[in-house]
């Protein structure tokens, strides 16, 4: 698992160019699933089973696309300056290192700033690849670059850049490998787009018409020295989503979650997420609508290059979203 | 390639001149239709007012391919009514109300002539001066016995005048769009299902594009627009880094901006239809703003989609300024790359 998850988030696949992440997964999952199929908007789709007697269509998303950055544009002197793909963390800005998807690395400078203390906004911030001219720099405008940091193991607990949402990829790969059988015709969704706005879930959902959706996704704790105030802590297991500022989970949804978590005794959390929302949006709102909710791993430090999960959440959430689909749902 | 002249200005300069606000967009649809009467299979007014026309080929596996340019551009609203020809008024689509004082406006289907006041020189202070006049205090003037109705629409009075190279305008964006899209059906090739979108209220959120594609359900997607130049020097000498377009460099065709991440395929196609045919173009340096491509992309399953614009300064202004060889050019790149398109452009994965 954990040579998994560093193979996922050690790829570099910023929003609308996921094509590498894309491949590793397609490798992951080819021999677990009955049909594969990339979209027009580069979704990755794996179906497992048929609607059996008592099954639904149900429709298991997990983004695949990481926060990164584009060129706009190359100075006389060969600085990139840069727009965001993603909502990216100016204070994380200063010192991080960067990879363009063809391999070029460069690290990220600012100008002098006038208050210190103070972040510098993006339109400060330029890219340095060591160019010394327009003519030599290797990146052109247009090109994009994900964050660099190696994955650390510190035991129970895995750093890494782009957890948000690898992990959500990994849950997905594993419950595929671990699900022996099940009343439904289940739908594995890697999805585009999602830190620029849900796009590819939106996309994937009308071709798929699901009638129940689940996003896998990370989110926020409030486990931190003054950080958020908020229930979710990393450790105390998978969180299931009441709510965030984009959905409403259906509450047949949460019930499902909760009372296959207490049945099988896997910890669980509620949660209550005050910014950001997932995939379960899009997929809530298709077509004529359907049930859906979220299943969030507990992550801290999202969107900065150094993401935080706890190994024993993630076997639990694994297990509990298993658990889910093993059996006939009753809404 | 189509003859490239007069014509095309004089329907430009008719399409500049006609008031379509957001919602209100009957008089260039009316123009629109006029135009390309004649010209498609089939021709409707759907339920937003966009109006959508297709042109089938004949070639074997063409490609439906959507083209939109919309119809309406950002203006004013009366809302309410305070004796004397006066109104007050809202902003339609984005508009800077530092720049309205003293611009003349027209009202209604009527284009009544009218104007935004502004207090005079002489009878402001100097710390009133260095302030920014709210919206709510800003009024449309039609003077005595002028009468619109609340709800009318109002646009900026500037009259289309070309100088030589140069283009000024209002509404260039997206006239320029409506303009191609009208030009493109003319000479519709025969490889490809040309459907033609012009579209409604784009200006306030992409909408007439969202039920046009839906409608359409292409195989791939072209928005085509209008988009700012910011490209005049820096005024402390360093290096203009975000000039967004620049005039004269031909066509921008969008890598992202804030409601796409163009189809990489497509980047690369129209790339190279312009490097083969010796059509000059620029990237718009990525960053915000939307187009109608932001709409088309999540229709149903999803569309492969982009945008190319013409690029023109001092966007949802009164008085916008632009290059007549941009705009030819854009319609040589988007003739030559509706010409070549095949289903294989997009056949691979993205």
């Amino acid at each position: 698992m954990k040579q998994l998850i560093q193979k996922l988030t050690e790829t570099f696949s910023p929003s609308g160019y996921e094509n590498a992440i894309r491949e590793v997964i397609h490798k992951e999952i080819a021999p677990l699933a009955d049909e594969l199929r990339v979209d027009a908007l580069g979704n990755l789709i794996a179906r497992k089973g048929t609607r059996g007697k008592n099954g639904k269509k149900i429709m298991l998303a997990a983004h695949m696309d990481e926060i990164g950055l584009m060129a706009t544009h190359i100075d006389e002197n060969g600085f990139i300056r840069f727009s965001n793909l993603g909502g990216i963390r100016p204070q994380a800005m200063t010192g991080s290192r960067v990879r363009f998807i063809d391999g070029t690395p460069g690290v990220i400078g600012t100008e002098r700033l006038n208050d210190g203390g103070k972040a510098p906004g993006l339109e400060q911030c330029y890219i340095d690849v060591g160019a010394t001219s327009r003519k030599d720099c290797p990146v052109k405008v247009g090109d994009v670059c994900g964050f660099e940091r190696p994955c650390i193991d510190l035991g129970g607990r895995l750093v890494a850049k782009a957890m948000d949402d690898r992990i959500g990829c990994v849950v997905l790969i594993d419950a595929l490998r671990q699900l022996k059988s099940s009343p439904h015709e289940l739908y594995f969704v890697f999805t585009t787009q999602e830190e620029v706005g849900t796009r590819g879930a939106g996309t994937a959902a009308f071709g798929i018409d699901p009638e129940i959706g689940v996003a896998v996704d990370v989110t926020l704790t409030g486990d931190t020295p003054k950080g958020v105030k908020m229930e979710v802590a990393l450790g105390k297991g998978p969180a299931v989503k009441v709510k965030d500022s984009g959905m409403l989970a259906d509450p047949r949804v949460v019930e499902w979650m909760t009372g296959t978590a207490e049945k099988a005794r896997i910890p669980y959390q509620r949660e209550v997420l005050e910014g950001g929302t997932t995939d379960a949006r899009p997929m809530q709102v298709t077509r004529a609508g359907i049930p859906a909710g979220c299943l969030s791993v507990p992550t801290r430090y999202v969107h900065s290059p150094s993401e935080m999960v706890d190994m024993q959440d993630l076997e639990n959430s694994v297990k509990l979203l298993v658990a889910m689909l093993a059996k006939p749902v009753d809404f | 390639m189509a003859a490239f002249g007069n014509p095309q200005l004089k329907l430009l300069e008719r399409l500049c001149n006609a008031s379509a606000v957001s919602g209100d967009e009957g008089e260039v649809r009316r123009i629109v239709l006029a135009e390309i009467e004649g010209l498609a299979d089939e021709v409707k007014v759907d339920a937003l007012g966009n109006v959508l026309a297709t042109k089938k080929g004949t070639g074997r596996n063409r490609p439906r391919v959507m083209v939109s340019a919309h119809m309406d551009e950002v203006g004013f609203m009366l809302v309410a009514e305070e004796g004397e020809g006066l109104y007050r008024f809202e902003t339609v689509g984005g508009i800077d109300v530092r720049q309205l004082p003293g611009k003349a406006v027209l009202v209604g289907k009527d284009h009544l002539q009218g104007v935004i006041g502004a207090r005079p020189i002489h009878l402001t202070t100097a710390d009133e001066r260095r302030r920014t006049i709210p919206l709510d205090t800003l009024r449309i003037d039609l003077g005595p016995g002028g009468k619109a109705k609340l709800g009318e629409r109002a646009t900026f009075a500037t009259r289309f005048q070309r100088n030589g190279p140069v283009l000024i305008a209002k509404a260039l964006d997206n006239r320029f769009g409506v303009a191609t899209l009208i030009e493109l059906l003319r000479h519709a090739p025969e490889n490809i299902d040309l459907l033609a979108a012009f579209t409604v209220q784009e200006e306030i959120g992409l909408r007439g594009a969202k039920v046009a594609a839906h409608a359409f359900d292409p195989d791939l997607g072209i928005a085509v627009d209008s988009t700012p130049a910011n490209d005049l020097p820096s005024h402390d000498g360093e290096e203009n880094n975000a000039y967004n377009t620049r005039l004269g460099l031909g066509p921008a065709i969008y890598i992202a901006d804030g409601s796409t991440l163009s189809d990489p395929r497509l980047v690369q196609f129209l790339s190279a239809t312009g490097d083969a045919l010796g059509i000059p173009y620029q990237f718009r340096q990525p960053g915000g703003g939307g187009t109608d491509a932001g709409a088309i992309h999540r229709a149903r399953a999803g569309v492969p989609s982009i945008s190319v614009s013409v690029p023109h300064r001092y966007a949802h202004t009164a008085a916008l300024i632009s290059r007549v060889d941009d705009w030819k050019n854009t319609l040589a790149l988007l003739q030559g790359g509706l010409a070549r398109m095949s289903r294989d452009v997009i056949a691979g994965s993205r």
